[in-house]
């Protein structure tokens, strides 16, 4: 059989392709248990952020350093780099559209804390092109760190810069990682959890446990008589960039 | 077919060997990148999109480009661009190939970018691009190779081939709209959230790739015995000079609504770009340059006298090139990041790896469009010198 140059290229390229179908073809791995969210069907967790409480103590790290050391969340120096997964920020950057010349000073330039807002829309996992970052039934906005691919699209699609992304191998910077949590690899995109290991428990984020203000409350907005919608129906609580239509479900009492 | 890009003068191989060694270069740094992480370009957790998403964006118009000939002389009989449908074919092969290199080059984890094809998912608009990139480049693989061939005996080429060149015109519209949506779909972003993006990005692209066409035809003309003939340049020269005023007057429009509605969230982005925000100017020198750019080319391309000439055009050719390449290689992507969702500003240049890892992937399209058009030459016997 006589096979010229031409043909065997062709042929080779074809079989290349061919070897990719079943691939292609391959329907998506089952999600079952995935969805599951811990707290039952029907649940839907939320926080409410009482910043006048949090701003009691102005100089309070607490819910931060418990949230880095439960998540081995590496201490970059470089800015550029750096991984947060709850941070605060001024007021005003919190919530840009709430700028004003007369704002109360009990508000300006104070810090607000941030976090995944976990929405209820979530534009992230809209855009990701590999499912690496997903909802669950219960809200919470997951990430999987072995499947991303690192192309940042969540990066750039998330209105609250939420997320960061590994620019070096964050292992490199962690003094006493925890073997409970798994630590990152270089290359993948990570944020808040809302703490889903410790909810599979039954306890609250590590941040929300830490706080020693009780400026942090979480729970269930689904149950009408839960600690979060009872502080909602009380008080007026605003969300950042509410109008873009994510649905966050992190409220601020100011 | 391919050996006859094995053939060559003295000259032919010192180009490839230049090609060789700037693609050697990038190839070391890319292997640092890999060892160290992204961290060794400029991008930051503020503006995590940079250089290579922005050439990548930009080269998507140099593939969809082809289109400005192969439409004109399938669909309307344009006889006058039969010498040159086949350059764009392959030049638009080349420039896929780039934008797919820019696309791993980019990821953080590029040994799982299967991970797109084993968990297809339609929601995302990243996906789509991935698929019509794709498409694309294989649709004009097989359009080339059967044009070829077909040349190689004399032959017109197969029945077959007109509705896959039928198909491609729309592959080619469809490329550059779907680019254009990954970003003019993000909330987050004002500066990109404008549904003139894709029709700005199809004009931009019709102008500068075409005008990378005319310079090509140039320099073949000059070292081989192709011509492209008269009548072929200064109809490609009038293409490139409506795309280009089009894609001026979508600027404009683009300015108008910012510069009007005096949004801050809009306007911010404009202001970073063409005056400086809080003291951060490190585009607006260029962003000035590209207009500059811009009005020179389209005084030279609109009066027939400097547009008939080569040389003028030429010159107006570069210009046009150069302007959409700041525009969109350099401004468009940045700029969507600063200021950030939080207002704050923090700024980004390319780093030297990220900036010969680029370089290591132009000259990889560059010996693609050598080698290419070395054999689309030597089929018709029109290698040597003039």
């Amino acid at each position: 059989m006589s096979v010229d140059r031409r043909r065997f290229f062709t042929l080779a390229g074809l079989t290349a392709l061919a070897a990719e179908l079943p691939v292609l073809g391959r329907a998506r791995r089952p999600e079952g248990g995935r969805e599951a969210g811990p707290g039952g069907s029907g649940t839907r967790w939320a926080m409410v952020i009482d910043l006048a409480r949090c701003h009691e103590h102005p100089e309070c790290t607490r819910c931060i350093e418990a949230c880095n050391r439960a998540h081995n969340v590496p201490r970059i120096p470089d800015p550029r780099h750096e991984i947060k997964w709850v941070w605060k920020e001024p007021f005003e950057h919190a919530f840009p559209a709430q700028k004003s010349p007369y704002l109360p000073q009990t508000l300006r330039r104070r810090p607000a804390l941030l976090l995944c807002n976990h929405c209820d829309n979530p534009p992230c996992v809209r855009v990701c092109p590999t499912q690496a970052t997903w909802k669950r039934e219960d809200g919470v906005v997951m990430m999987d760190w072995h499947r991303c691919i690192g192309c940042r699209y969540c990066m750039a699609a998330c209105p609250y810069g939420s997320r960061s992304f590994n620019w070096v191998d964050p292992r490199a910077y962690l003094e006493h990682p925890d073997p409970s949590f798994p630590t990152r690899t270089k290359g993948v995109v990570e944020k808040c959890d809302l703490c889903e290991e410790r909810l599979a428990d039954g306890s609250p984020p590590a941040c929300v446990e830490a706080c020693p203000a009780g400026a942090l409350h979480f729970g269930d907005l689904s149950d009408p008589d839960s600690e979060v919608r009872r502080i909602l129906d009380g008080r007026f609580a605003i969300r950042r960039k509410p109008g873009l239509g994510t649905e966050p479900q992190v409220f601020y009492l100011v | 077919m391919l050996e006859k890009a094995l053939t060559g003068d003295r000259r032919y191989w010192s180009w490839v060997a230049v090609l060789l060694v700037v693609i050697g270069v990038g190839a070391c740094c890319y292997l640092r990148q890999l060892q160290t992480g992204l961290g060794i370009t400029g991008m930051s957790r503020d503006v995590s999109w940079g250089f290579y998403i922005a050439q990548f964006t930009f080269l998507v118009g140099v593939a969809a480009s082809a289109v400005m000939v192969v439409l004109p002389y399938y669909l309307h009989d344009v006889k006058a661009f039969g010498k040159l449908t086949i350059l764009g074919e392959l030049l638009a092969i080349s420039a896929v190939t780039m934008c797919l290199l820019f696309i791993v080059a980019d990821l953080g984890q590029p040994q799982r970018m299967l991970n797109i094809v084993l968990h297809p998912t339609p929601h995302s608009i990243l996906f789509w691009d991935m698929v019509v990139l794709n498409g694309y480049l294989i649709l004009n693989v097989v359009i080339s190779r059967a044009t070829l061939l077909a040349r190689r005996r004399d032959e017109a080429p197969p029945a077959w081939v007109r509705p896959v060149v039928w198909l491609s015109i729309l592959w080619a519209i469809s490329i550059h709209t779907v680019t254009a949506f990954i970003y003019s779909g993000l909330a987050a972003r004002p500066f990109w959230l404008t549904a003139i993006l894709a029709p700005r990005f199809l004009a931009s692209a019709f102008s500068s790739g075409p005008a990378l066409l005319i310079l090509l035809c140039l320099i073949l003309k000059r070292f081989s015995r192709f011509d492209p003939g008269d009548e072929a340049i200064s109809k490609v020269a009038v293409i490139v000079t409506y795309a280009m005023a089009i894609n001026v007057f979508f600027i404009l429009m683009e300015l108008f609504t910012a510069l009007y509605s005096d949004i801050p969230e809009h306007l911010e982005h404009f202001r970073y770009l063409f005056a400086g925000l809080e003291g951060h100017s490190r585009l607006v020198p260029w962003m000035w340059g590209s207009i500059a750019l811009a009005v020179v080319a389209l005084a030279l391309l609109v009066n027939p006298v400097t547009r008939r000439n080569p040389r003028t055009l030429a010159l107006a050719c570069v210009a046009v090139f150069a302007s959409i390449w700041i525009d969109k290689g350099l401004g468009m992507v940045v700029t969507g990041f600063v200021p950030n969702p939080l207002g704050e500003i923090t700024e980004y240049w390319p780093t030297l790896p990220e900036v010969l890892i680029s370089l290591g992937v132009y000259a990889i399209g560059a010996l693609m469009v050598t080698g290419f058009y070395r054999i689309a030459l030597a089929e018709r016997g029109e290698v040597g010198r003039p």
